[in-house]
């Protein structure tokens, strides 16, 4: 269908000015990461590079840093593996109750993180599991399972089983099947959900706050500084340093999969 | 006046929870120790913020690093925002915190839980120096028990932009007005306890109400407050917990007037923004805090170290100056950068602070030694707060 | 005649094609090995947490010395019928669905121009450039808005020279953030389901007179729909439990916000109960939603 010329104007406004609504925090993240001031201020007082450094030599951001990618590289691991389980399952054979498994499986992260935070805080303390790395990586891979089973299943349903069939009608059993025309046919779906569930992950605040014990993740470092005069700006630098981090792997992903695909997998 | 009988009850409570429980209260109490051994190496304090600086929001204002130079124990600072939050922080993470930094709402609930223990104050030299009025009270001592070493008192003030609320406030009354001026720009501490500042406010305005302590409200007294706090609701442009919350709204105007801490004051004047403070005629609520060790910590001889060198006097006069409450070591007074510091902040007069009604947990038993009636606990003040804030 | 050579290796005849073997023909087994570890999982530590959180509602907590209470009583369920939960519960589904309505809108427009207007360049550059904010931290983007709107701050010194005033904290500000935090979450579902949508179907509504807005009302939008019912999974149920947002740019409770209260105020039993309020809800959300084809627009 061609749109009418008008049509494309009014839509390509439409389009930076919402484009715009979604960067000017982030801009301003970015302004205030040079701001001279301590306490943030409009107009800032001046430029600095003076937090940058700070940043850099913080070895509470360092830790913290190091934390979060180490937390969410094994939660992405684990829904990685019971994702792509699932979807297969899903995908490929028709039981009762299989429907019912893509609702079970969007509960974790469709239910308010407050609830799911002070469930599993209760449970690991009342059946005597210590708060710490490893309850936050359980926490994280709970909720992240859906996207990486969403993604999988949207290409498994795409592709269909034939040739999977071709395949065993070829001889080779379940397993090659799974290794040479399954997954690598999955690859680039899994990748993006992989993608989808390290970036939850790496950002999720509350469930963390509730599972971490005395363990800080970057986002709890930003909470926690938050709360402390004359960090702002320091956040602000590590903020700066997350966002301009993310563009190679988002761009990465897009470019493996049909861009549909990926933000087709998000549900 | 607290009586042995509340204590029972809570002690009987806690046995019995003891019974039903796998963790949390009821652990016996480890024996005391008889003298301060090596250090663990490390030490995990929840604190108020300002009272355990380590360079981080200022270069030079740092007590920490000096400790663990000396010491050997590496201190690792949380901070918190009400006491409420502190226990429950307690409460969540039993093991977690070495040493917190205990107001008078905190400490009772704290024994009560299980969750401090008893120290040996005669183990900790600093403790020798503190004032005598703030040793052996009834939130820092049971039974004859020493559960701390005391840390300070302070009061609640009145702050306000001197350049954009004229003229000065003298009174909290004017915090309470919904049709004052500056409405909407009100910043009001977000916490239960919060309701005896509205108590001390009827003590003035409503003496026929008969309140006495503004934490002994029986329900028709509790109810007076709440009323006056649902009326100052819509007036309130912030309620705060988190101290930098109020030190940028200060900054950037959206709160021009409220209840404060004197360090938020000193931050916000030392970046430039002109505020001063009051402590009004009627009174105020204030704190007075101890330090307490964890019942289930690791790290006894880091901890009783920990509360040596914070309660000193070269160090306990720093915390007082940079934080601007007065000090609980009767021998830092002289070791003051001002020396009129201890005048200003009243800390060797007995008298003044009758006036200050130190934070303390509402209880059934009237604090203020009424037996005709019964008078409203911390769940009933939780709950009316509640109402309050979500109206 | 020539050989046929090939690079897969012959097949192996070791256990694991026997255990192959084995399976083929028993699908149920193969299915419970493919299902036992999610499902497992979920079950086990999602469930079973949710379950006795739950358990924990049904006991009351000492409020002076944070103890339990091991008495089984109803009587946290009674408190959150009454007092100030009803109309906390009510105001966070109208900010809920305020959202969602306003990300449906705004995601209308920008998913449009992604799938049918833009280059394919653009495309793929638009799309990097939706999702890249989500990797900014939520707390960040929040706190930013709390300086964006702030007395002395950008919205207002914009707005001055108009002689207007920018909205300040409370509803309005809880409004615009959650919409700005979960709007690429709306984006990226329309703008999949825009893409989804044959050329042909459009040329054949064009072929049969339907002009453009015509087209787009009753061929496009429910085509659109299913898609748009996904993104708002997330953007209702992440607004009708989140209380950061609105603690930081507003002094209203929302139903998380209670709940945190609670907590907070070592109440974990009735925390407890009232979290069941936000579970309800979603549960029914998302029933609805998969009614109105979410789960299947993939």
């Amino acid at each position: 269908m061609t749109t009418s010329r008008p049509t494309r104007a009014a839509l390509t406004i439409a389009a930076i000015l919402i484009l715009g609504f979604i960067y000017l925090p982030i801009a301003l993240i970015f302004v205030y990461a040079f701001n001279a001031g301590r306490t943030p201020s409009w107009p800032p007082v001046g430029f600095t590079l003076h937090w940058f450094g700070e940043a850099i030599a913080n070895t509470g951001l360092q830790q913290a840093f190091l934390t979060s990618l180490a937390v969410a590289l094994g939660a992405t691991m684990i829904a990685l593996v019971l994702g792509t389980l699932a979807s297969i399952a899903v995908a490929r054979y028709r039981f009762f109750g299989r429907d019912a498994i893509s609702l079970f499986v969007i509960f974790p992260i469709a239910l308010p993180g407050i609830v799911t935070g002070m469930a599993l805080s209760t449970t690991f303390s009342q059946v005597g599991i210590p708060l710490g790395f490893l309850t936050i990586v359980v926490g994280h891979a709970t909720f992240c399972i859906v996207l990486v089973y969403n993604n999988a299943i949207a290409r498994l349903r795409r592709t269909g089983g034939s040739f999977e069939e071709a395949s065993a009608d070829l001889g080779a059993d379940s397993w090659t099947t799974f290794r040479y025309v399954t997954l690598p046919n999955m690859r680039s779906a899994l990748l993006a959900g992989a993608l989808l569930a390290f970036a939850l992950s790496f950002d999720e605040v509350i469930v963390t706050i509730f599972t971490a014990g005395g363990v800080k993740t970057l986002p709890i470092w930003i909470f926690q500084s938050f709360r402390l005069a004359n960090q702002v700006p320091v956040v602000n630098v590590a903020g700066l340093f997350a966002i301009l981090l993310s563009v190679i792997p988002v761009y990465v992903a897009t470019r493996l999969t049909s861009t549909s695909e990926i933000a087709g997998g998000r549900v | 006046m607290r009586t042995p009988r509340l204590m029972t009850i809570a002690a009987s409570l806690a046995l019995v929870a003891a019974a039903c429980t796998t963790g949390g209260g009821g652990t016996p109490a480890p024996s005391l120790p008889t003298s301060i051994g090596d250090g663990e190496g490390q030490l995990t304090v929840l604190a108020w913020p300002g009272y355990v600086e380590d360079g981080t929001t200022s270069p030079d204002v740092d007590w920490v690093t000096p400790f663990e130079q000396e010491t050997g124990c590496q201190v690792t600072v949380q901070v918190f925002g009400t006491s409420d939050e502190a226990f429950t922080l307690f409460q969540t993470n039993p093991e977690q915190f070495d040493v917190l930094s205990a107001s008078g709402d905190a400490s009772l609930r704290l024994v009560a839980g299980g969750f401090v223990q008893p120290v040996n104050v005669d183990i900790i030299p600093s403790y020798a120096e503190i004032f005598e009025d703030l040793k052996n009270k009834d939130y820092n001592t049971v039974d004859g028990v020493h559960y701390g070493v005391p840390h300070g008192r302070g009061a609640n003030v009145l702050m306000w932009r001197t350049d954009l609320v004229d003229p000065a406030p003298i009174s909290w009354v004017e915090m309470f007005d919904p049709n004052s001026k500056f409405a909407g720009k009100f910043s009001v501490y977000d916490a239960p306890i919060y309701i005896a500042d509205a108590a001390v406010v009827l003590m003035a305005t409503k003496p026929e109400l008969g309140i006495e302590n503004p934490y002994s409200l029986d329900e028709t007294q509790l109810a007076a407050a709440v009323d006056l706090l649902k009326k100052q609701k819509p007036a309130v442009g912030e309620y705060w917990s988190d101290y930098t919350k109020q030190i940028d709204s200060f900054t950037n105007g959206n709160t021009t007037i409220g209840t404060t801490w004197q360090v938020i004051a000193n931050v916000l004047q030392a970046g430039d923004t002109p505020v001063d403070v009051t402590l009004p005629p009627e009174g105020a609520t204030g704190w007075s805090d101890t330090w307490m060790i964890n019942s289930k910590t690791k790290n006894i001889n880091c901890a009783y170290m920990f509360l040596d060198h914070i309660t000193s006097a070269e160090i306990n006069i720093q915390i007082a100056e940079y934080f601007g409450e007065a000090p609980g070591n009767s021998k830092s007074c002289a070791l003051a950068q001002n020396p009129d510091h201890c005048d200003i902040y009243h800390a060797a007069e007995v008298d003044y602070w009758t006036n200050v009604w130190y934070w303390t947990t509402p209880v059934e038993d009237c604090l203020d030694g009424r037996t005709d009636v019964k008078c409203t606990d911390f769940a009933d003040w939780v709950k009316a707060w509640q109402e309050v804030r979500a109206g | 005649m020539t050989t046929i050579t090939s690079d897969i290796p012959p097949p192996p005849t070791g256990p694991g094609r026997r255990l192959a073997g084995w399976l083929h023909p028993r699908p149920g087994i193969r299915l419970g090995g493919l299902l036992a570890g999610p499902v497992g999982w979920l079950v086990v530590v999602y469930l079973g947490s949710l379950a006795i959180m739950l358990l924990n509602a049904f006991w009351t907590r000492d409020a002076f010395s944070g103890q339990t209470i091991y008495v089984p009583t109803l009587r946290n369920f009674a408190e959150i019928l009454g007092g100030p939960y009803p109309s906390i519960t009510l105001r966070t589904l109208v900010m809920a669905s305020a959202v969602t309505i306003t990300c449906g809108l705004l995601a209308l427009p920008i998913g449009y121009f992604m799938a049918r207007v833009a280059s394919p360049r653009l495309r793929n550059a638009l799309v990097v450039a939706v999702i890249v904010p989500l990797w900014a931290s939520y707390l960040i983007k929040v706190y930013s808005w709390r300086l964006i709107l702030a007395q002395e701050g950008i919205v207002n010194w914009a707005l001055a020279p108009l002689g207007l005033q920018g909205p300040g904290f409370g509803d309005i500000a809880v409004w615009l953030v959650f919409t700005y935090i979960w709007l690429p979450y709306m984006i990226l579902p329309v703008y999949a389901g825009f893409d989804r949508i044959p050329d042909s179907l459009l040329e054949a509504s064009a072929d049969l007179g339907g002009k453009s807005w015509t087209t787009f009302r009753r061929v496009v939008l429910p085509l659109v729909f299913p898609a748009m019912v996904a993104g708002s999974i997330f953007t209702f149920s992440l607004t009708l439990g989140d209380y950061i947002a609105p603690a930081t740019v507003s002094t209203t409770i929302f139903i998380g916000n209670a709940i945190f209260g609670n907590f907070g105020a070592g109440n974990f039993p009735l925390a407890a109960a009232l979290s069941l309020v936000p579970l309800v809800i979603v549960l029914a959300y998302l029933l609805i939603a998969r009614r109105l084809g979410a789960f299947t627009a993939l």
